[in-house]
């Protein structure tokens, strides 16, 4: 494990790290060769009691780690589906765009598996054990006879994928409340979702797949043919903090429609399980 | 799979242009009657007659005045406000006096996304209730409104710093419930963040702010402040945010 790794990746989250783990440098270094002589299978450990010290509050707990786990097993899943994406799917569907659009999914593929990689280092550095990837079924039980061959079924479940990661990430987001740590790398990693979701919903205006869709979920997108049922129940909600949002103080230009984008929603962990159960995700 | 056969007919039809699309969404929802979203939407415009006045606006802040955002959850919220109004003002500018040749399309985004900033600094206004800072005075003279890229490279700044200023914060909240609406506030600022940037450039959705690791950009209240204290005339004391 390149805990020097997961040390690099935590302070792009907080820079503050190592003046958290030591506010002498000095001692870090120190730590480091030490941890050089001591079994590899003891790091994992060092490290959490090192964040514990750090953090002082139990980082390393398993509503933590279970939270974590839950958004590797998702991302396990964005990370196979774009890998085979960028080789199998038929770009020439996108007709003039289709080099730049393989251009779009390599990124969006690379920072998935980029995610994969960080939520398996950052949960072994709390000591937790990373869950593994599940056996898929990309057709969705069927609902997709050719989820690559056919470009547009390959978009419509990027996009229903992209949209339902970061919804179960809000979903969850209240578990991690107060950690500068593990919050805040799950809302970078929650707003990269949401990048790939207007990219991806652009990318299928473009190619004439919708004429309903826009870069932001309105009400439940229910004009727009998408992946699966129920995968935007809860979108049309209008009322945010107890008040609607529908034209309010009196700013009677927001109508439903845009108030109902203006917010994403989040969608619990019972609901995500079994949208994507039929993908082979076990989350 | 019925929804597979309904694109199926949508494909037919797919030489009509995107604008037109989105003027069709539009009168579909105003007769889509029977829903919960239909009657909604023709309460909102029922408020539109009733409503001589126009939108509640919060008492200006003297400009001598130095605001202050309060403590706790409370100053965390209003830096998310006072965030907010800028972006909503900046909106409000674009659409009121948009540049020379702005497309159907590029207006009908960006009034939504003028409406969506409206929406987060009205409800966040209202959860602050006689704790909310009051209306700021923006100062955009930096900006030549009347240039596409001008607007989309402040437009562009704007949408970024949010993303990461929401990302930066959120740690900071007591409660879970703001907690939960700035979540999600949050990924609607980088879908506009995104769609933003690809009007500029194509494939530049995720571009500089999301580093190799995938990772989106996350800054702390001071370094947020640091960059749009231009744009704000108040003098804002920033030092109850919690650190």
């Amino acid at each position: 494990m390149d805990f020097l790794n997961i040390l690099n990746e935590i302070e792009k989250v907080d820079t503050t790290v190592y003046d958290r783990l030591n506010p002498r440098r000095a001692a870090m270094k120190d730590f480091f060769n030490v941890s050089k002589k001591v079994a590899v299978a003891s790091v994992p450990f060092a490290i959490g009691s090192m964040f514990k010290k750090a953090y002082g509050q139990g980082t390393a707990s398993a509503a933590i780690i279970s939270v974590l786990n839950y958004s590797l097993a998702i991302e396990h899943f964005a990370a196979a589906f774009y890998t085979r994406g960028v080789t199998n799917a038929d770009f020439s569907e996108a007709k003039t765009n289709a080099a730049a659009d393989k251009a779009a999914i390599t990124i969006i593929r690379d920072h998935e598996v980029a995610h994969v990689k960080f939520l398996q280092d950052t949960i072994k550095a709390a000591g937790g054990t990373p869950v593994t990837p599940a056996t898929y079924d990309f057709t969705g039980k069927g609902e997709f006879a050719t989820p690559f061959g056919n470009y547009r079924s390959f978009l419509q479940i990027a996009q229903g994928l992209e949209d339902t990661t970061l919804r179960a990430t809000k979903g969850v987001a209240g578990e991690l409340a107060g950690q500068s740590v593990y919050l805040t790398a799950a809302l970078n990693i929650h707003a990269v979702e949401a990048r790939h979701s207007a990219k991806i919903r652009l990318m299928r205006i473009a190619a004439g797949f919708s004429k309903t869709l826009q870069p932001w979920i309105s009400l439940n997108d229910e004009t727009d043919a998408r992946l699966g049922e129920g995968y935007y129940a809860g979108e049309q909600n209008v009322t945010q903090n107890g008040v609607s949002v529908v034209g309010i103080n009196n700013n009677s230009a927001l109508d439903a429609p845009r108030a109902s984008e203006a917010f994403d929603e989040p969608l619990l962990k019972a609901d995500v399980t079994k949208l994507l159960a039929d993908f082979g995700v076990i989350v | 799979m019925n929804n597979l056969k309904q694109e199926d007919k949508e494909i037919s039809q797919k030489s009509e242009s995107i604008l037109n699309a989105r003027l069709r969404r539009r009168s579909f929802l105003q007769y889509a009657g029977a829903g919960a979203a239909g009657v909604a939407l023709m309460a909102a415009g029922c408020s539109k007659d009733k409503d001589p006045v126009g939108p509640e606006e919060p008492p200006v802040v003297p400009i001598d005045e130095t605001v202050s955002f309060g403590t706790g959850d409370n100053a965390v919220l209003n830096y998310a406000y006072a965030l907010e109004q800028l972006e909503a003002a900046f909106y409000t500018k674009v659409v009121t006096s948009p540049w020379a040749g702005i497309t159907a399309t590029e207006k009908d985004y960006l009034t939504d996304i003028q409406l969506h900033e409206i929406a987060h600094r009205e409800v966040l206004r209202n959860a602050l209730g006689g704790n909310a800072i009051g209306g700021l005075t923006f100062d955009f003279s930096s900006i030549d409104f009347t240039k596409r890229d001008a607007v989309l490279a402040t437009a562009m700044a704007f949408e970024d710093l949010g993303v990461s200023a929401y990302n930066g914060a959120g740690y900071l909240f007591s409660s879970k419930d703001y907690l939960g609406l700035a979540a999600k506030i949050v990924s609607v600022e980088a879908r506009h963040a995104a769609f933003i940037r690809e009007a500029i450039k194509p494939n530049s959705f995720a571009e500089v702010v999301v580093s190799t690791a995938g990772m989106d950009t996350s800054r702390k209240p001071s370094e947020v402040w640091a960059i749009v204290a231009k744009y704000i005339t108040n003098k804002i004391n920033t030092s109850t945010l919690p650190a």
